[in-house]
């Protein structure tokens, strides 16, 4: 159980049988009034944003929620399978699951898996990951200071905007919160 | 682009930058030289106190066997039946557990005393001194059940109380407390309308239920001879015309121990110096506490009062600082 003011920023709430995310807390208190705490949460599985308000005696469920490290190995079009390098255990997550992360999935790559009472249900990708460009204009040797990009399509179907001198084949490094080009990869 | 070196941000740095820094400070002067050409003298009362007066619902951090003062209040009007006239104190006020874009354990309050001022005189006086601070196109005054009916659409003190309850979204909350339902609709619907208006927002005849140290009007329906004003939905000064009856102000003080303890708080000892100052006479008048941080957030278009002052180092990380009234002070 959270009391009011261990709602922060970050924590994870079960509130109406559903797992949240707290994105805002704001303390409240109206003029000689009682204090409350006010949430903005974001649930774990559909994305959709909530406020809810706490006066101080009420406490809120802190979700049973699990984070762990898995390997990305394949998706045969309905399911996308993850691997515990430990465990060697198998999950299995659906296309809504996956949301997003699907343009920075790479086989072999750790992802985090999120676990609500066992079960999966969301992806967080890590902040870098590196991808191979299958398809832009050629390059212009020597640009490196112009600043100007063009599109590129990644091995994932994502497009980021690139500088001039990099070429189709080559491996970059994206951001995945940005979605931005950061460097070639070297190697 | 500008080639000047970019200073990454340590922990020892202030919280607030050296430009807003240096504008709090012309601020500070400028109330200064607002009280001096008006005669209200400067005072300094001390921040640690051996006994208070209660509040139900704020409490002050507890530091060597006594406690940090939630407001210069008791040892100012101790001042004023001493008879030293019109009064002001700029200094740190506090508030065990409060954190937030909005409150600091630790903040400045700005709070003065006009004896033989009716409220209305002071109103003009506190919104006179907001404008120097930071001007707005206008000023409304509008009593809290106006603003209620206007902006909730409901009567605070007349609705059913299953009224009230429906506009809030869940938890429910029993509707049997008004005063509960009132503060929740407060914060949840009122003050998010308030934040949209670009005016000096001057709320008077608060409810009776939580009057403070004010006045009572018996009405109907009786009201709290208070008012606060808002820019932008935030709270910035609660001003009262101040309770004189001793018999009164000690029955309020004991009421106030008897509902923290029944919320599972502390009963805290209380000033029987300050209740003797009124036996002796508090001279009738009109007393303000202004947040200063506050104000000073909105002047500068900050987003938080953390943004205004020197250091407003994370009470989470340092664990224990000022987080209740259990702690003792360093």
């Amino acid at each position: 159980m959270l009391t009011h003011n261990q709602l922060r920023q970050g924590t994870r709430v079960e509130i109406d049988d559903l797992p949240w995310i707290i994105v805002d807390a704001q303390f409240v208190k109206p003029g000689k009034g009682q204090a409350f705490t006010k949430i903005k949460i974001k649930n774990l599985m559909d994305g959709r944003v909530i406020e809810r308000t706490y006066k101080s005696s009420e406490t809120v469920v802190k979700a049973s929620i699990v984070d762990k490290d898995m390997q990305f190995l394949y998706g045969d079009g309905e399911f996308w399978h993850f691997m515990d390098p430990a465990s060697y255990e198998q999950v299995a997550m659906t296309r809504s699951q996956v949301g997003d992360v699907i343009y920075w999935l790479k086989e072999q790559e750790s992802y985090q898996v999120t676990f609500w009472k066992e079960k999966p249900i969301a992806l967080t990708p890590p902040p870098f990951v590196i991808l191979t460009i299958t398809q832009c204009e050629p390059g212009i040797k020597g640009d490196t200071v112009s600043g100007a990009t063009k599109p590129a399509i990644l091995q994932t179907g994502a497009t980021v905007k690139v500088p001039l001198f990099v070429n189709e084949g080559d491996r970059i490094r994206v951001n995945t919160r940005t979605g931005e080009y950061v460097e070639r990869a070297k190697g | 682009m500008s080639n000047a070196p970019r200073v990454e941000p340590q922990a020892w740095h202030p919280t607030a930058s050296l430009e807003t820094l240096r504008h709090r400070g012309v601020v500070m002067r400028q109330i200064r030289e607002f009280f001096f050409q008006r005669g209200v003298l400067e005072v300094n009362t001390p921040v640690w106190l051996p006994n208070v007066a209660p509040e139900r619902h704020q409490t002050p951090p507890a530091c060597s066997g006594g406690y940090l003062q939630t407001s210069p209040e008791t040892c100012m009007k101790r001042l004023l039946a001493a008879g030293l006239g019109a009064i002001y104190q700029m200094g740190p006020a506090f508030r065990a557990g409060e954190s937030g874009r909005l409150h600091h354990p630790e903040f400045t309050m700005l709070e003065w005393y006009r004896p033989h001022w009716t409220l209305t005189q002071l109103m003009d006086e506190v919104t006179g001194l907001i404008q120097t601070v930071l001007p707005l196109p206008s000023v409304t005054t509008m009593t809290f059940q106006d603003v209620f009916l206007q902006h909730v659409g409901v009567d605070p003190f007349f609705s059913p109380l299953e009224e009230l309850a429906k506009l809030l979204g869940p938890p429910a909350l029993p509707t049997t407390d008004r005063a509960l339902l009132v503060d929740r609709l407060f914060v949840e619907r009122l003050e998010p309308a308030l934040a949209k208006l670009d005016t000096l927002l001057v709320v008077t005849g608060f409810p009776p239920w939580e009057p403070g140290m004010a006045e009572i009007d018996p009405g109907p329906p009786a009201v709290a001879r208070r008012f606060e004003v808002f820019i932008h939905g935030v709270e910035i000064a609660n001003a009262y015309q101040e309770l004189q009856n001793p018999v009164e102000q000690e029955q309020r003080l004991i009421e106030a121990n008897r509902a923290r303890v029944k919320e599972g708080g502390k009963s805290l000892p209380i000033d029987e110096r300050f209740l003797q100052a009124l036996r002796a006479g508090l001279p009738p008048c009109a007393g303000v506490a202004l947040g200063l941080d506050r104000l000073l957030m909105l002047a500068f278009a900050k987003k938080s009062i953390a943004e205004v002052i020197a250091f407003c180092d994370p009470i989470h990380e340092s664990g224990t600082r000022l987080r209740n009234s259990s702690t003792p002070c360093p």
